[in-house]
C-alpha cells in the first residue's frame, strides 16, 4: 500500500515535471523571444526602427544580467554604466588606437571588468541595502570620471571613434546585420540566465535574497555567491558595452553616466524583479517609449522617475509578472 | 565520545552576559534539549554553536576540532545545521526548492556547467529534486510539494525548516522552538518527527518551551538561568532539582511536567 502510493506520488511528480519543462520559461519562453524577433523584423519599415530594436537588444542585455544581481540574488548595483562604459572603452580604445581585432578588444574588456568586478565585489558586497547602494554609485561615478578625465586615451567629453565590428571576417554593416547579431546575443543571454536560476547556483543566490543567515547553514557560501554574480553580471553589461561601442561607431562618457546606471534599474524594475523576460520587455519599453514619444524627450528624466514611482505603487512585482497574475487569475 | 564540547563560552553584548562561562557537552546520538526562561541565552548559544555570533571567549569542539568563530556555511559543511525560532523560510521559492537549497553542499556547483546545462549538472539537480521531494515526504508535507513556500500555513513551515536542514544531512540538527505556536496535534507531530530524525542517528539540540514535548523526548536536558546553567541531567534529575522548580518552572508547571513524564513513558511502552 504505502509503496504504491509512493510510486504514484513519484510518477505524478515526474509527470509534473515534464508538463512544468514544457511550459517552463526555458522553451515556451525562449521559444516566443526568438519568434519575437523574427516577427517583429518583418514590421520594420526603416533603419530607425532596426536602430530602435538594436538599442533594446543592447540594454536588454545589461538588464537581464542585472536581475540576476537585484531580482535573483537581492543585491543592488547603481553603478552598472561603468562597467558597460568599460566595455565600451575596452574596445574602442583598443581597435582604435591599438588596432586590436575587435573580437580581441571584447575579450579584453570583459577580462578588465571580470577582475576590476571581482576585486571591488568583495568589499562592496558586505555592505547591506542603503550602504550597497551608495557604494556602487560611488563605484559608478569613478568610472565616469576617470573616462571623462583620462582624455589622452577616452578623448575625454568630446569622445572617440569606433572602428567597425568583425567577427571571423564578417562584419555587420547595416542595421539588419547588427538587428540580428545583437538579437542572437540576447538569445544566448537569456538561455544563459535561464539555465543559471534553475540550477544549484541559482538557488544559492535566491536562497541570499530569501534569508541569508538561513542559505547559511545549509551550507551557502553567501558572500561567494553574492561576489560571483555581482561579476557575472558586470560581464554582461561590459558585453553589451562592447557591442554598443561598435554599433554607433562613436563613443561619448554619457553611456557610464549615473543616469544611465539609473535607466537600467528602472527597466529592471519596471519589467519585473526576479524575472528574465521582464527585463526584455522593461528594456524595450522603456527605451522605444522616449524613441518614439519625442514630445517627451526634455522629460525623459521625469518620465522614468514617474514611471519607477508608479511601478512600485501599483505593480510593485513589476509589468510582466503583474501580467502573469493578472492573466492566471482571470483564466478558470 | 562525544560529539560537541563547550568550554567556558561566553558572549556578552555591551557589558551584557548572554551567555556567561558556559560548559557541557553532548554526545552523539541523543535528544538534548535546552530549556529556561526567556532570555536565559538559549537562542544566542544556538547563533554560538551556528557561528551566527563569534564567542567572547571559551572554546566550542564539534567532532574533535575547535570551530568557535568558524562561518556558519562552513560549519555546515562540517555537518552543523539548524532551524529558527522566527522562521527563516526562503519565501521567493516553492516549498520544494526551499529544500533543495538544502542539498547545496551535495550537489554540483559549476558556474559553467550551470550556465550551459551541462548533462552531469542536470542529472545532480534531478536527484536533489528527487531528494527534496522524499524529504518533504518524511516530514509530512508531500501535498505541498509544488506550493509557493508563502502559502504554506505556520505549522507546516516549522517542517519545512527541518526539512531544509535534514537535506544538508548534518550530523547535528540544532531545532529552535519547533513547536512553538503550534497547537496540540502539531506539536504531537513535531514530536514524532524529532524521534523519528534522532532514531535516523542524527544527534538533536532542541530549544523548547513546551514541557511535555521536552520531557518526554529528551535523553539530556540542560537548564539556563541568566546566561549561565543552572543545572542538567535526565529529565528525571532535572525535574526534582528544587532549583530548576524555583527559578523557572513553578509548582504548577512542576506539577504539569511530572504528568507529561507520565505520558512520555506510556509513548515508551507502544
Amino acid at each position: 500500500m504505502a509503496v504504491t502510493e509512493k510510486d504514484a506520488g513519484t510518477e505524478a511528480l515526474k509527470r509534473g515535471a515534464r508538463r512544468t519543462a514544457l511550459l517552463s520559461p526555458r522553451y515556451a519562453g525562449v521559444g516566443a523571444l526568438i519568434l519575437v524577433i523574427i516577427v517583429l523584423q518583418f514590421f520594420f519599415t526603416n533603419n530607425f526602427h532596426y536602430d530602435v530594436a538594436i538599442k533594446i537588444g543592447l540594454s536588454a542585455i545589461v538588464c537581464v544580467g542585472l536581475n540576476l544581481l537585484i531580482g535573483y540574488a537581492g543585491q543592488i548595483s547603481l553603478g552598472h554604466a561603468g562597467f558597460f562604459g568599460l566595455g565600451a572603452y575596452s574596445s574602442a580604445i583598443l581597435t582604435d588606437s591599438y588596432g586590436w581585432p575587435p573580437l580581441a578588444s571584447l575579450f579584453a574588456g570583459l577580462v578588465l571588468v571580470g577582475v576590476l568586478s571581482f576585486v571591488l565585489a568583495r568589499p562592496i558586497l558586505r555592505l547591506k541595502g542603503h550602504y550597497l547602494a551608495m557604494a556602487t554609485l560611488g563605484m559608478g561615478i569613478i568610472i565616469s570620471i576617470v573616462l571623462n578625465q583620462e582624455v589622452d586615451l577616452t578623448g575625454g567629453p568630446d569622445g572617440m571613434p569606433v572602428p567597425a565590428f568583425s567577427l571571423f571576417g564578417w562584419s555587420p554593416n547595416s542595421e539588419p546585420a547588427w538587428y540580428w547579431l545583437v538579437s542572437g546575443v540576447l538569445v544566448v543571454t537569456v538561455w544563459l540566465s535561464l539555465n543559471l536560476i534553475d540550477s544549484s547556483i541559482g538557488r544559492a543566490l535566491r536562497a541570499v535574497h530569501g534569508s541569508e543567515v538561513a542559505a547559511e547553514t545549509v551550507g551557502v557560501d553567501t558572500t561567494r555567491y553574492k561576489v560571483l554574480i555581482f561579476v557575472v553580471s558586470a560581464l554582461f553589461a561590459s558585453l553589451a558595452g562592447s557591442l554598443f561601442a561598435h554599433y554607433t561607431g562613436f563613443l561619448t562618457p554619457v553611456v557610464a553616466e549615473f543616469f544611465t546606471s539609473i535607466q537600467f534599474v528602472i527597466m529592471v524594475v519596471f519589467g519585473g524583479m526576479a524575472s528574465v523576460f521582464g527585463s526584455v520587455v522593461g528594456a524595450a519599453v522603456l527605451t522605444a517609449l522616449p524613441e518614439f514619444l519625442t514630445v517627451l524627450h526634455d522629460y525623459e528624466h521625469l518620465v522614468f522617475g514617474l514611471l519607477l514611482m508608479l511601478t512600485m505603487i501599483f505593480m510593485s512585482k513589476g509589468l510582466l509578472p503583474s501580467l502573469i497574475i493578472l492573466i492566471r487569475r482571470r483564466l478558470p | 565520545m562525544t560529539l560537541l564540547v563547550v568550554e567556558n563560552l561566553s558572549k556578552e553584548f555591551g557589558g551584557i552576559h548572554a551567555v556567561e562561562d558556559l560548559t557541557f557537552s553532548i554526545a552523539p546520538g541523543t535528544i538534548h534539549s535546552i530549556i529556561g526562561p526567556n532570555g536565559a541565552g538559549k537562542t544566542t548559544l544556538f547563533n554560538l554553536i551556528t557561528g551566527v555570533y563569534v564567542p567572547s571567549s571559551g572554546s566550542i569542539r564539534f567532532d574533535g576540532e575547535e570551530i568557535s568563530g568558524r562561518p556558519t556555511f562552513e560549519l555546515a559543511k562540517r555537518g552543523i545545521s539548524r532551524s529558527f525560532q522566527n522562521l527563516q523560510i526562503f519565501f521567493n521559492m516553492t516549498a520544494l526548492e526551499n529544500v533543495m537549497v538544502g542539498r547545496h553542499l551535495h550537489q554540483r556547483r559549476g558556474l559553467l556547467a550551470a550556465m550551459l546545462r551541462f548533462p552531469g549538472s542536470v542529472r545532480a539537480d534531478e536527484a536533489a529534486r528527487q531528494k527534496a521531494s522524499e524529504l518533504l515526504a518524511y516530514v509530512g508535507l508531500e501535498q505541498y510539494l509544488g506550493a509557493e513556500a508563502d502559502s504554506l500555513p505556520y505549522g507546516a513551515l516549522k517542517r519545512l525548516e527541518i526539512a531544509r536542514a535534514l537535506a544538508a544531512e548534518p550530523k547535528l540538527l540544532l531545532l529552535d522552538e519547533p513547536a512553538a505556536g503550534c497547537n496540540a496535534t502539531e506539536t504531537q507531530e513535531i514530536d514524532d518527527l524529532i524521534q523519528k530524525v534522532a532514531a535516523g542517528g542524527v544527534t538533536v539540540v532542541l530549544v523548547e518551551h513546551d514541557m511535555r514535548l521536552v520531557m518526554g523526548i529528551s535523553d539530556h536536558i540542560l537548564v539556563l538561568d541568566y546566561g549561565k546553567k543552572l543545572t542538567e541531567g535526565t529529565a528525571e534529575e532535572v525535574r526534582g532539582n528544587p532549583d530548576v522548580i524555583a527559578a523557572y518552572l513553578g509548582a504548577g508547571a512542576a506539577s504539569e511536567a511530572g504528568a507529561a513524564s507520565e505520558a512520555g513513558g506510556g509513548t515508551e511502552a507502544h
